[in-house]
């Protein structure tokens, strides 16, 4: 401190706390953080992490629950797994594919309208797209065949008044599976969407005007690309859910529409836990690679400040 | 204005005054659609099991709502364990918020990672991990109770698995929105850590605090997949549900998901509004005094 000049604030709190006192201080901030995070931690590690490390060492075991199961390299439970329930993967692929094109089609242009004219609504606009989520999922699938029943409430009436054939039924297809699976995930797709496009400076919207592009270059140009992200980890939060649904498949779906979750539970009905392990860890590993592959280009902040919104 | 700039005026009015609030509305309806069927049906007055025919409006599911009496089990065990799960969940969630939104320390970019992948896997797949776990682990025990038989702790443990990590991505959301200079001041007025955190850190995440204990709660109650598979014996009111879909749900089931529904957006709205109020009465306050010390200044 040179003489003559007024000491800061900084250098006052300095001079008058105790060294003690200042290197607890700095030691209790280096240590805060781990102390915060380690029951969370704990948490996650022994409750999401080693159980997904023991689904794979089960997925290579042998043996039934009544005689018990062994560790025996058993890699023929990926093969026939992968060669005799080829059909369901696929069709949960496909499922999965045409879902999460629908719900971004579907909920893009919802999620443009929010974010650039909201207005001082905006979280009122978003929070009904939320709605769904205080309805138990299992409940509103089961609306779901009430809505869609062959004489129900829609095609009831339709067919009294001869618009429709009396044979005609959506429930127990393809187009109500995919119709169920698309409407539960509408708003996990939607908010990522919102969160990027939000994020959008809308004067760089207006400097594309003012270089005299119109609305569709203007779209294309700026916002699309800007908008990426927010597709990327839409897909990714709507794609990988889809493929492990069953509910769908089960309570809308006949067994020509079962996907691999269906596969998964009848193992786990039959207690054939190694092959239930194998079929698991095989939709984990896709996610594993999509989601590193993802992370490593768009980092995380998009997935989980869109699941932060909701 | 020329020609063409109005006519491009009048087409973007087009679009954004007309167009994409009726196709907002058209979703939200089609959103809404299975909530307005359950919450009609809660009321149909439908001889044994709910079908998908309408018969007449009555109030008698509201009067008999705890006829059925596993369904009331069931509902009464989803609370407890929502209860319970959303408490654990947002204390140990928030601190971790908190660190991951305040702190760059080690370990912060493979915790993000790890949270992020909690989230995006498939809930299948969580699940038969911790069924095979807990078969492993069924057989340790503290004294008489055994923490990891499959029922009611299994799907404690299993719900604030999931829940821990939303409600720490919605703390660190809130945090991340912050400056730390408030603590700082506290800290420089020789305030206690455990004082710092309760008078000045804990108030101002409080909002993102409840948003997360609001979404734990939700993801717990609503929960099928995981808790399907983690649950043994016991049944919640979705597994309940489930298992009664086939042969057809009991009305009461309707009425309840109404009954939820209700509070659930309720608690929401007031869990949104009140920080706002509490903001615009702070505000006054401040406006209040401000002047009372221009006052005293002249």
């Amino acid at each position: 401190m040179a003489e003559g000049s007024v000491p800061s604030l900084d250098e006052i709190v300095k001079v008058n706390t105790p060294l003690l006192e200042r290197r607890k201080r700095r030691l209790g901030k280096r240590v805060a953080p781990f102390g915060l995070v380690a029951p969370g931690a704990f948490w996650l590690a022994f409750f999401f992490l080693i159980p997904i490390g023991y689904m794979f060492v089960v997925s290579l075991n042998s043996g039934f629950v009544t005689t018990g199961f062994k560790f025996t390299w058993e890699w023929s439970n990926y093969t026939t797994g992968l060669t005799t329930y080829k059909t369901q993967y696929l069709r949960s692929l496909e499922y999965a594919s045409i879902v999460t094109f629908l719900a971004l089609v579907i909920t893009y242009p919802v999620a443009y309208w929010i974010a650039f004219y909201g207005g001082k609504r905006k979280s009122t606009y978003l929070f009904l797209i939320l709605l769904p989520f205080f309805v138990s999922f299992i409940i509103r699938t089961i609306e779901w065949t009430f809505i869609l029943a062959d004489n129900g409430i829609v095609l009831g009436p339709l067919k009294s008044l001869g618009l429709l054939p009396s044979n005609f039924h959506i429930l127990a297809t393809p187009y109500a599976v995919i119709g169920g699976i698309t409407y539960n995930f509408l708003p996990f797709t939607a908010l990522p969407l919102y969160v990027a496009l939000e994020r959008i400076d809308a004067s760089l919207i207006e400097a594309g005007k003012d270089l005299y592009a119109n609305k569709v270059t203007t779209f294309l140009k700026v916002v699309w690309p800007l908008s990426l992200p927010g597709v990327f980890a839409a897909f990714l939060l709507t794609f990988i859910p889809a493929m492990g649904d069953f509910i769908n498949a089960e309570l809308l779906g006949s067994p020509g529409t079962h996907m691999i979750g269906n596969i998964i539970m009848a193992q786990f009905g039959n207690t054939y836990y190694p092959l239930m392990s194998a079929l698991s860890f095989v939709l984990m590993a896709a996610l594993l690679v999509l989601a590193t592959v993802y992370a490593r280009v768009l980092g995380t902040e998009d997935v989980t400040a869109g699941a932060a919104a909701g | 204005m020329s020609k063409g700039a109005a006519r491009e005026h009048r087409g973007t009015t087009r679009w954004t005054r007309h167009i994409l609030p009726t196709y907002y509305t058209l979703v939200i309806m089609y959103l809404c659609s299975p909530i307005a069927v359950m919450i009609l049906f809660g009321f149909n007055d439908v001889p044994g099991r709910v079908n998908a025919k309408w018969y007449g409006f009555t109030l008698k599911w509201y009067r008999d709502l705890f006829a059925v009496r596993g369904l009331t089990q069931a509902l009464i065990t989803s609370l407890e364990l929502a209860v319970l799960a959303t408490l654990i969940a947002t204390v140990i969630g928030s601190f971790m918020g908190l660190a991951l939104g305040r702190y760059t320390f080690w370990g912060v970019g493979i915790m993000g990672f790890i949270i992020f992948l909690a989230i995006s896997s498939p809930e299948i797949v969580d699940g038969v991990a911790q069924l095979v776990w807990f078969v492993k682990l069924s057989s340790i025990h503290i004294g008489p109770l055994k923490p990891f038989a499959l029922g009611f702790p299994t799907i404690l443990w299993a719900h604030i698995m999931f829940s821990v990590s939303f409600v720490a991505i919605t703390v660190r959301a809130r945090v991340a929105g912050l400056d730390s200079s408030l603590e700082e001041a506290a800290q420089d007025l020789f305030a206690t850590p455990v004082q710092t955190f309760m008078k000045v850190t804990l108030p101002t995440i409080m909002p993102g605090v409840m948003a997360g204990a609001l979404l734990a709660f939700a993801l717990s109650i609503d929960d099928f997949v995981i808790t399907n598979l983690v649950s043994g014996q016991t049944s919640t009111f979705p597994l309940w549900v489930y298992a009664s879909a086939k042969a057809g749900i009991p009305p009461q089931v309707n009425v309840m998901g109404s009954l939820l529904f209700f509070a659930g957006v309720s608690a929401a709205v007031v869990s949104a509004t009140l920080p706002k109020i509490a903001q615009v009465r702070g505000e006054k306050r401040l406006d209040r005094e401000r002047r009372e010390r221009a006052a005293a200044a002249a």
